[in-house]
């Protein structure tokens, strides 16, 4: 099973790649802070109200935009 | 690194210094449209093929309509056709909403779309002709084979590229999972089809006999780690959240669930070769890889029902959020199902029987479908500029006929499984074999059929989606969202 030389090794550095990874995405406080996340996403409004053509899209305005989804999305 | 630097919580910033305007959902609707028609050619293959094991005379006697060269059609164009679209749609998109950016690079994207489907047209004509490698999960030729690394490679650049320019500091965890899958599948693929051409369209693998198994299993289960399990709990993380309109129940735990799942996937796929030519101790490693992901699947598995604590009356109105939990419970069955299967003495049994069968449908039909389908309800509509799919009734229908077709399909194997898998191990006190091939063969025909129905009934939910799509479609219009200005976490 001359193939495992290369698979187990192959798998060994993936996993140690893995790892360094993990390291270094927690160096740069990717896992600081494990709540917020999951609400900004619901909180990212994705719903269709204006409606823009593909090439005329103009950025609806922030406050607009905020406006909707603190009413939408952080009912008490 | 400069990039992600120059990024970092500078709202309306690139590192180009001009703000883009919109998201690029051109690519995503591309994949999307693609995800429902390679559906229903994947799953009408399927029937065909699955109607042939009861009435062999329904190939007309042609090669090209013969089970042994429509079953991998079937396979590649539900997995990578089907399953491959939903998962770029949904990577494409969730990587630009969640990093608040449009796509690195809109020509790689248009490359990508345009490029896999050429790779999944060549399939298309390549199989029935009867060009393979005879590797399962990985019958396309080499001309194919460097083909689809080269689109794999420009994927791999527009989506982590879309991670380096992105605008958010954190990098939500669904990108994590979309991640780890177009990275692993790159190398899964690269190795398993090492190979050597002798005419244009025939080559040998660059390993044999049993070292040629060990490779294709390793692909071959890790393919279903990487390519049907964790690009698709990318979605489980984006899409049950949205939809539900609540954050995933433990953050904490998905992030957990990612890195347990990436460090145990890796050495599951001996279990496909239990009791072969493959050295017992690897054999055993495979088995033992495969018990221990039973935690993180249900890790995850668990995270993401629970996101509807405190919502669960939303699954009685929603039909998208049914299929989206559902699909999730049957992950859980799925996993559970898996780990078990690869235990040495109920593979004794299950192997080789069409208990196999039935546990990858649980895992395709009931997870990768249904989830990719709840999706594509989700998107479809956001696409193209409506708030909602042209009929919630029709979604509700196609849901229900799904789960029953699913569940006929599943059971209706199970059972067929476990009979054969009885019926060939059963032995006379002389030791002669009880039964021969055939008879078993012959006890297995109404087993096919209630599974024939039940791909049926699952085809007539594709056809009812595809009237559903056709119909929003129509009445919208494509629309490329604005990008938000930056809020405060």
């Amino acid at each position: 099973m001359d193939v495992l030389v290369i698979l187990i090794p192959l798998s060994v550095v993936l996993a140690l790649l893995a790892a360094g990874m993990l390291v270094l995405m927690s160096q740069h406080g990717q896992f600081d802070d494990l709540e917020s996340p999951g609400f900004s996403v619901i909180a990212d409004d994705d719903r269709n109200p204006p409606p823009l053509d593909v090439d005329q899209g103009a950025p609806a305005p922030a406050a607009q935009q905020s406006a909707a989804l603190n009413k939408e999305h952080f009912k008490p | 690194m400069n990039a992600i630097a120059a990024g970092l919580d500078l709202p309306g910033t690139t590192s180009t210094g001009v703000p883009p305007q919109t998201y690029n959902y051109r690519v995503v609707r591309q994949f999307a449209v693609m995800t429902v028609i390679w559906g229903i050619v994947g799953m009408v293959v399927g029937v065909y093929i699955a109607a042939e094991l009861i009435w062999p005379d329904l190939s007309l006697g042609l090669p090209w309509l013969g089970y042994g060269r429509l079953r991998p059609l079937h396979t590649n164009a539900v997995i990578f056709a089907f399953g491959g679209s939903a998962l770029m749609a949904t990577s494409y998109y969730v990587v630009q909403r969640t990093c608040q950016t449009r796509v690195f690079s809109d020509r790689l994207a248009s490359l990508h779309f345009w490029g896999y489907q050429l790779v999944i047209l060549l399939a298309a004509i390549t199989l029935p002709l009867g060009i393979t490698t005879s590797k399962e999960y990985a019958e396309l030729e080499w001309p194919i084979d460097i083909l689809l690394a080269v689109v794999w490679v420009i994927y791999a650049i527009n989506f982590f590229g879309t991670l380096a320019i992105r605008r958010v500091r954190h990098i939500y965890v669904a990108n994590w999972f979309f991640a780890a899958f177009v990275l692993t599948v790159a190398i899964l693929h690269i190795v398993n089809s090492a190979e050597i051409p002798v005419t244009l369209w025939k080559s040998y693998s660059a390993y044999a006999g049993a070292q040629d198994a060990m490779v294709e299993w390793w692909y071959g289960h890790n393919a279903v780690g990487f390519f049907l399990t964790a690009g698709f709990l990318g979605m489980m993380y984006y899409f049950i959240p949205k939809q539900a309109g609540r954050p995933v129940y433990s953050y904490r735990l998905s992030v957990v669930h990612f890195w347990a799942l990436i460090f145990t996937y890796m050495w599951a796929g001996p279990h496909h070769l239990h009791y072969t030519a493959l050295p017992d101790w690897t054999q055993s490693i495979g088995m033992v890889f495969s018990l221990i992901l039973l935690a993180p699947s249900w890790g995850g598995m668990i995270n993401g029902i629970m996101t509807l604590s405190g919502a669960w009356d939303k699954l009685r109105t929603d039909p998208i959020l049914k299929f989206l939990v559902v699909s999730v419970s049957f992950y859980g069955m799925a996993t559970f199902e898996g780990p078990m299967m690869s235990i040495k003495t109920v593979n004794a049994l299950s192997h080789y029987t069409d208990w196999g069968i039935g546990h990858v449908h649980s895992g395709a039909l009931g997870w990768v479908a249904m989830i990719s389908i709840g999706s594509m309800y989700y998107l479809i509509p956001r696409l193209w500029g409506r708030d909602q799919m042209h009929s919630i009734a029709a979604i509700s229908l196609h849901f229900w006929v799904t789960t029953i077709g699913v569940v006929l399909y599943i059971a209706s194997m199970w059972i067929a499984g476990v009979m054969e898998g009885l019926m060939w191990r059963a032995m006379n006190a002389d030791g002669t074999l009880t039964y021969a091939f055939v008879e078993v063969v012959k006890n297995t025909y109404p087993y096919y059929f209630v599974r024939l129905v039940g791909g049926l009934v699952v085809l007539s939910g594709m056809f009812v989606m595809a009237w559903n799509t056709w119909k929003t479609i129509r009445a919208g219009h494509p629309v490329d969202a604005p990008i938000a200005a930056l809020h405060p976490a």
